[in-house]
């Protein structure tokens, strides 16, 4: 086994099936349609099938970092779709009540007030999971279905249009590339450095591997579990920023719909394990984009909308299966017949004082 | 030494019932195994001996199909196998304690017994019949509990007697029990002795691992002796002396564990001075009555006491794993306050647990992570600890503590289980406490590492910290303590002078305050 190539590099840090599939879904995309790879320059601005799948994969993706870090403590968040929309629905109905809605300071404004409420959101499923000990799926389902009920309150149960260049620029602005993917992109660089040069990456997966040991080490657990869900808050509500403005309205029952499965289907594509523990945000990266790919190649092989999410799962099953260790040692030949019925290590250890 | 041996006469007649041969397992830059030959007869006890890391429990798991190997063959019964997963070799009569406690803590004992084997009415589980069947096996090695209650509400101690009740519920043709003494009293272990025996003399054939070679000596006819994953050889116990044994198991002639013996405390504790640790009516409702502690600096204070009397209940108070609910503690004589374990850290208190993989390791995180952790985590997220003084720690450490593989990279889960404890011994000690409580440190430690631990803890209490030592094992703790403190019933009874006392002494005051109820344990 080896790992120093770059591919076994791949292999044991489990991004390789992610890769492969992305590439594959690529591929068949270019079969069908070869106008997909193309991408051209108007007006400074990059267009193609490829940009619309990162300007589309960037809430997703937003999500679905704050969803890694949740789901590394041994957590979940269900609320990420509802708080997207309570989100949206603030901020549009912020823009349209102010004075001069169409003014980019009704628009910070706006959005400020927005994601201060979404940390607040963020803060209550923290309270719940961390302080309360509530299991986080039954947390933050309160908010889930409690979420878009106070959307709809929120916006009077309207569908509301917003008319506001500065507000359009987060979900549909475009610096060469699609301003949301620039924010996601940010984000996620952000949180690399924050988790692995830092050691809150490790605590994090400390607490989610061994919680009890974790506390017995003197970890403030509780603290980095609230601090997860504050921050799968704010990310979900940002997404809520980036899908509103991208269509210039929000609809409480529709904005972020199932933005919660997508997200968590990124993560355990990316090679997080649901059991909590070690994370991989490059892995969530790739997740996400493999989502997104896959959403937009259901559009393209012109797949009828029945059948959609029966050949969305199939995919996703496929490279959970790959993922596995137990169904890759038995369906997959490998060179070197039997190995150990083990998950695979990480760094190969260097057997110096074994054989001394 | 006598390296060809490996064709001794058995003791026991009859064809092997397990019989391995050739068996090589490889991890990912580790060989485990290598081109090992193993076999096991009916009626015997087989102790298989090593250093921790030399693949005793590899071979275990290799042959009860957790893991795979890359070469060799097995056979069991004169049939050859491959188990695929353990329970096809329980199936096939392979009954197996492995050495880290493999039950469900959420279950009841009776469910964990019998787990699988579930006495059935009209298809629906007979819950009566089986806290009834439960019962009778746990009376059966002597353990008196609730089959009703849930398992995590017990010591870890009684989770592995749990553990081996389930593996002798079965009639099997092998036993496997891979350190099953490890947390045990001398009740206990003799408790299950003499099942063993018994098992034995109805022709059982019986594989066994154990750290202690008193042991390993009254109870085993035959030893396999591995080292570095490859086969010493095969002996006679009868024919193969301990220093012979331990030259075999280490490789070469043994110097220091003459120094074992003679090593005791040669610290001198100044107890005119304010005390390092200084507890007054220290109790919590169930767990401890109130009871009175004091360590000075430079001295080790043992705790002696059967299992249940409270011993790891009171020093969980003093480290805040648990809430204390009356009572006070200064370190060094300022009163600190004590309600979770960051405040013992911040006050100075080091406290390793017994439950290792409950309550230790962070089985995902390497060597490198779960050596810092502790230290990390006074520091805060926001401050790592530098990659520089890191790797200096981990050196360290590693080279202290022999630590293997010496790869901090590795993942703490795939060390052998007293490479395990090391790990956790250290993330204590780079955190530089005032008073550092070690509660079993040398469970799972293989004899030589044992001595280490043992020289370890007696310079640091030479260099001015307070200890506090527990271990099931009465000698180790006279051994290594200046002052040894008895614990009864979860209440203190004396105070002895280490050195002078004898295990005789603590025994009989344990006795003779005794009011008959030995070995009664209950699930509270
Ligand atoms: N799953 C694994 N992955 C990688 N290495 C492993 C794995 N399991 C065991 N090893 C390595 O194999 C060697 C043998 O380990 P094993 O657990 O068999 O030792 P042991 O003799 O049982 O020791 P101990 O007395 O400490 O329990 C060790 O070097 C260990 O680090
Ligand atoms: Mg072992």
């Amino acid at each position: 086994m080896s790992t120093s190539t770059p591919l076994g590099k791949l292999r044991t840090n489990g991004l390789l099936w992610p890769i492969v599939a992305l590439v594959a879904l690529l591929v068949v995309n270019v079969i069908a349609r070869p106008s997909f790879a193309s991408i051209t320059l108007r007006d400074g601005h990059l267009y193609g099938s490829l940009i619309d799948i990162l300007r589309n994969g960037a809430p997703t993706l937003l999500v679905a970092l704050g969803m890694t870090l949740v789901i590394a403590t041994r957590g979940i968040d269900l609320s990420v779709g509802a708080t997207a929309a309570i989100v949206g629905a603030i901020t549009t109905t912020y823009i349209v009540a102010a004075p001069d809605p169409a003014s980019a300071r009704a628009a910070f404004i706006g959005m400020a007030i927005a994601l201060v409420a979404c940390a607040l959101l963020g803060v209550w499923n923290g309270f719940l999971v961390s302080v309360l000990g509530i299991q986080p799926i039954i947390a933050t389902l309160v908010l889930m279905v409690a979420g878009r009920g106070i959307a709809m309150l929120i916006t009077d149960g309207q569908i509301i249009t917003v008319n506001n260049e500065a507000f359009s620029v987060v979900g549909a602005g475009f610096v060469l590339l699609p301003v949301s993917i620039l924010i996601s992109i940010a984000v996620f660089i952000g949180l690399v450095i924050i988790t692995r040069r830092t050691a809150l990456g490790m605590l994090i997966e400390s607490v989610g591997i061994n919680p009890e040991a974790s506390r017995l080490a003197g970890i403030r657990s509780r603290t980095i579990v609230w601090m997860v869900y504050v921050f799968a808050a704010l990310c979900a509500g940002v997404a809520g920023l980036m899908i509103t403005s991208n269509v210039n309205s929000v609809n409480p029952n529709s904005v972020g719909l199932w933005i919660e499965l997508d997200a968590i289907l990124a993560v355990v594509i990316g090679g997080t394990s649901l059991a909590g523990g070690r994370f991989s945000l490059a892995g969530t990266l790739l997740g996400a984009l493999v989502i997104q790919t896959l959403t937009t190649t259901v559009y393209n092989l012109g797949i009828e909308p029945q059948a959609i999410l029966v050949f969305k799962a199939a995919v996703v099953l496929a490279v959970c299966l790959m993922q596995a260790p137990k169904f890759r040692a038995r369906f997959v030949r490998r060179p070197k017949p039997p190995t150990p019925a083990i998950r695979p290590t990480a760094p190969a250890p260097v057997p110096s004082k074994v054989g001394q | 030494m006598t390296e060809a041996a490996t064709a001794q006469k058995p003791s026991s007649t009859g064809a092997p019932v397990v019989e391995m041969r050739g068996i090589s397992i490889e991890f990912p830059g580790v060989k485990a195994l290598q081109d090992v030959d193993f076999r096991l007869l009916p009626g015997e006890v087989h102790a298989l001996m090593g250093e921790n890391g030399a693949g005793k429990s590899t071979l275990i798991k290799a042959l009860t199909g957790v893991y795979t190997i890359d070469s060799g063959q097995i056979r069991v019964g004169g049939a050859p196998v491959s188990f695929a997963r353990p329970a096809e070799a329980q199936a096939a009569g392979v009954s197996t304690v492995y050495q880290e406690v493999n039950l469900c803590a959420n279950l009841t004992v009776a469910e964990n017994i019998l787990l699988g084997r579930e006495p059935r009415k009209a298809g629906a589980i007979d819950g009566r019949a089986m806290r009834a069947r439960a019962r009778e096996v746990l009376t059966s090695i002597g353990l008196h509990i609730d089959p009703a209650s849930t398992l995590s509400t017990h010591p870890i101690a009684v989770q592995q007697l749990v553990a081996i009740a389930r593996a002798v519920a079965v009639d099997a043709s092998v036993l496997i029990l891979d350190e099953p003494t490890s947390s045990l009293d001398a009740d206990e272990v003799a408790e299950l002795f003499r099942i063993m025996r018994t098992l034995r003399d109805k022709g059982t054939a019986i594989l066994f691992v154990s750290h202690f070679l008193d042991q390993v000596y009254e109870i085993s006819d035959r030893m396999t002796v591995l080292r570095n994953g490859k086969l010493v050889g095969e002996y006679l116990t009868a024919e193969l002396s301990r220093l012979d044994l331990i030259s075999a198991m280490i490789g070469r002639e043994l110097g220091e564990m003459d120094a074992l013996a003679r090593m005791t405390a040669s610290h001198e504790a100044d107890s005119s001075r304010v005390p390092t640790l200084r507890a007054r009516g220290l109790g919590r409702v169930g767990s401890i009555e109130p009871m009175d502690l004091d360590v000075h600096a430079g001295e080790v204070v043992g705790l002696a006491g059967l299992l249940g009397s409270g011993r790891t209940e009171l020093v969980r108070l003093l480290f805040g794993a648990d809430r204390p609910e009356r009572g006070t503690i200064e370190v060094d004589g300022k009163p600190v306050s004590i309600r979770n374990p960051r405040n013992a850290i911040a006050a100075g208190i080091a406290f390793a647990s017994e439950d290792r993989k409950g309550e230790g390791l962070i089985a995902d995180l390497s060597i490198r992570d779960n050596l810092v952790l502790a230290m990390q985590a006074s520091r805060g997220w926001a401050r790592p600890v530098p990659r520089r003084l890191k790797d200096e720690l981990i050196e360290k450490y590693i080279e202290l503590l022999d630590i293997r593989p010496a790869n901090p990279d590795a993942l703490i889960r795939n060390l052998s289980g007293g490479n395990q404890q090391k790990v956790i011994l250290a993330r204590w000690l780079v955190t530089q406490p005032k008073l550092l409580i070690l509660d079993e440190p040398t469970r799972g430690i293989d004899i030589g590492a044992k001595a280490q631990i043992m020289k370890l803890v007696a310079t640091l209490a030479a260099e001015g910290m307070a200890v506090i030592f527990i271990s099931a094992e009465l000698e180790e703790v006279l051994r290594i303590s200046d002052r040894v403190v008895v614990l009864r019933d979860r209440q203190k009874i004396a105070e002895l002078e280490g050195r002078s006392a004898s295990v005789n002494d603590v025994m009989s005051l344990i006795a003779s305050h005794s009011d008959g109820s030995t070995l009664e344990r209950n699930a509270s």
